[in-house]
């Protein structure tokens, strides 16, 4: 019966304070404007050559599955299960101790049981019971296997894209099983079938065609940085060089394409020209590795190692020594666990070395390639940067660590090392939700869409709690994070549950705080808001 | 005594079975058992439980003595935020406020069959009315301000094309 057709005793009874209770293993899933991504047009899967593409919505009831699903599915589960040992021990090992039951943020902040990592896991694993245990197939449901039906596929594309691979419950296994691990093989068995998502597919595809995720062409990034060049002339006085695809600088510099585009990723970038021109360094940009991130880490991994190829390909087209890396988060963990083996070994790149400090970077002596905040964390403590941290004074900052900087990469102290030497104001948040106990933004691992914002809100609101907590204690107006996701979607986080708080990236902190060889007086900050003191009558 | 003294009184001796039985029914509205949200007392760990059981205790006070409005929209505010963005229709996530009136049912049943209070209990009850009212205002405040985001987001990304097609934006400079 409609809403419209209901009279008043109708519509009481429909007012239900309580959920149904049923058992997990029946519950089939609503899909409510706002909780659900939305999926990719056909023409994209078609031109990453990426099966099933067709027209369709989680909301409909017919989701044109292909007439073999059910066979896509299971041979893909035995196909992985055969290609990875930790999917197979991680499906056979758990004991539902329920360790990290309460630790993912998402289960945190909407109370639905089948948030804990536990559980999603247990909405794979009793389709692989059914089907690859004894006991699963002689005791079926007893032994907690259900059917493969559509309505199962339904639900991994629920809770699989309300999982952002943050990995905070991987922390608290005591068997160490990794969930993310999950997640991923649930979303390779979902965009088999074609059920994928847009705001994944469409950066893919564009980063296969062009480099980054925008789909920029060279001419494109050429035009982002005359503007950079002329925003800091404006605010310094310097006139900074930057060289594209410049053939045998020292460094290739890798950023994630959001840096060039978005707010307040932009200030970042500022701040790395800034620091580049100052220190003198040997470096260019490439056209085409014009992209850290890897949205196709989200897809699958054979998506990921295609889209992460161009950067080895550029380091050794440019002849370049090493590669620098910018802020960002899951480019970290595809480049320190990944890269590696996707497109290694990188035998045609010299160990890194700083040309600054002669500072030798053992840890990436695989990868070649350094993370931004150990460079200038490097060069500080070698006390190569004059710093004004005083024009950072209007910011009271605390620092959020990004899921995979701290539990895929460890970088915890270099970070917070720069903050300490470009502000006079920090404060850390509580320590049960920093370093590896870190809360997710809630809008990792491609579920950062518009349309799933209410979804976000609930994942993301543990991080912006403990945000709240040192906003009203210590007056933090400044929430600085190394994560090009996060710089996008903690603003409206905070927006909702934190007013007041913005969002910067550590060098954009950095370039305000740096002095300049011939700088002009600054005025105002990397955002053109006067500094402390300069504060015209006009100005609010 | 008059009435209203001794129903004040019963609600203040009563005050911390009420509150546990608020929140306890409050819990019913989440999914499964929602033992973790009844029972994890840390505030950064289970935000959700902490902030619900704070608040309902303010909202409560307010209640019995009269505070001012703004500190109870504040109080409201702080749970309806939490409930404007979790699975819930817009009657279940402010239908808390009126699980209010079942936890003192319950609790002076006693009470309200020896038909001591039933009067005076009404116009209490009358107050939690009015507290709903303001409740369903800041869910609507709360889900506008859903939309605003997303329309700033629009806005933004807009900022970002020009800036890409080389028509630098000013929305960051000073005004001169």
């Amino acid at each position: 019966m409609s809403a419209e057709a209901l009279g008043p005793k109708e519509v009481l009874k429909t007012i239900d304070y309580k959920p149904v209770k049923r058992s997990w293993l029946e519950l089939t899933v609503e899909f409510r404007k706002g909780t659900y991504l939305y999926t990719p047009p056909r023409k994209l899967l078609d031109y990453l050559g990426l099966p099933n593409p067709r027209k369709w919505l989680p909301s409909e009831k017919d989701w044109q599955l292909p007439e073999n699903w059910r066979q896509i599915i299971l041979e893909g589960m035995k196909d992985r299960l055969s290609k990875y040992r930790s999917f197979q021990l991680f499906l056979d090992i758990c004991v539902r101790c329920g360790a990290c039951a309460d630790k993912c943020p998402f289960f945190i902040g909407s109370g639905d049981p089948k948030n804990m990592p536990v559980l999603r896991t247990e909405l794979l694993r009793s389709v692989y019971r059914k089907y690859f245990t004894t006991s699963g197939k002689l005791f079926g449901k007893l032994a907690g296997a259900r059917e493969l039906t559509e309505d199962v596929v339904k639900e991994w594309f629920y809770y699989f894209y309300q999982c952002t691979e943050c990995r905070r419950c991987s922390v608290f296994c005591v068997y160490g099983i990794d969930t993310c691990e999950i997640t991923m093989m649930a979303r390779e068995l979902l965009n088999s079938l074609g059920c994928g998502v847009n705001w994944i597919v469409d950066p893919a595809a564009k980063c296969y065609r062009l480099g980054n995720h925008l789909g920029l062409p060279p001419h494109g990034f050429k035009g982002v940085i005359d503007t950079a060049i002329e925003d800091i002339r404006e605010i310094t006085g310097i006139k900074v060089e930057v060289s594209l695809n410049r053939k045998g600088a020292e460094v290739l510099f890798v950023v994630p394409s959001a840096d060039y585009f978005a707010s307040p990723h932009w200030f970042t970038f500022l701040g790395y020209l800034m620091l580049f021109h100052e220190i003198g360094l040997d470096y260019t940009f490439s056209t085409y590795a014009s992209e850290g991130g890897n949205f196709g880490f989200f897809h699958s991994a054979e998506l990921a190692k295609r889209l992460n190829a161009k950067m080895y390909a550029e380091a050794k087209r440019l002849k370049v020594k090493w590669i620098l890396g910018g802020e960002c988060g899951h480019m970290w963990r595809v480049l320190h666990q990944y890269m590696d083996t996707y497109n290694g070994p990188a035998d045609f790149l010299e160990e890194p070395v700083s040309p600054i400090t002669g500072t030798k970077f053992e840890n990436a002596k695989s990868t070649k390639m350094v993370h931004i905040c150990e460079f200038t964390a490097d060069l500080i403590y070698h006390n190569k940067l004059k710093l004004e941290p005083s024009r950072n004074d209007r910011w009271k900052v605390t620092f959020h660590d990004s899921c995979n900087m701290t539990r895929a990469v460890g970088l915890f102290e270099e970070p917070r090392y720069i903050i300490k030497n470009v502000c006079n104001y920090f404060y850390e948040m509580p320590e049960n939700t920093i370093k590896e106990r870190t809360f997710c933004c809630g809008s990792g691992s491609g579920i950062g869409a518009d349309e799933h914002l209410e979804v976000r809100l609930r994942g993301g609101f543990p991080r912006a709690n403990a945000v709240k907590y040192v906003r009203e204690r210590y007056g933090v107006n400044l929430l600085a994070c190394i994560c090009a996701i996060d710089k996008a979607t903690l603003p409206p986080l905070l927006q909702y549950w934190v007013p007041g708080v913005e969002v910067a990236g550590v060098h954009e902190l950095v370039g305000n705080a740096l002095v300049m060889k011939g700088e002009k007086p600054r005025v105002t900050d990397l955002r053109f808001q006067p500094l402390k003191g300069e504060e015209g009558e006009g100005d609010v | 005594m008059d009435w209203a003294t001794i129903l004040r009184n019963f609600l203040c001796q009563k005050k911390a079975s009420i509150l546990e039985r608020w929140f306890n029914l409050i819990m019913e509205s989440y999914p499964g058992d929602s033992l973790f949200l009844k029972q994890e007392k840390d505030r950064f760990a289970n935000p959700v439980g902490y902030t619900i059981s704070q608040e309902i205790e303010t909202l409560y006070e307010g209640l019995l003595q009269g505070v001012a409005s703004d500190k109870l929209i504040t109080s409201l505010d702080n749970i309806i935020r939490i409930r404007a963005v979790q699975d819930f229709s817009p009657s279940q996530a402010v239908s808390f406020v009126f699980r209010l009136k079942q936890a003192i049912r319950d609790e002076l049943d006693k009470e309200i069959h020896e038909g001591q209070i039933s009067k005076e209990l009404l116009k209490f009850e009358s107050k939690i009315d009015e507290l709903a009212l303001l409740a369903f205002d800041i869910y609507m405040k709360c889900r506008e301000n859903i939309y605003e985001i997303r329309v700033n987001k629009l806005k933004a990304e807009v900022v970002g094309a020009l800036k890409l097609s080389g028509k630098k934006s000013n929305a960051y400079q000073v005004k001169k």
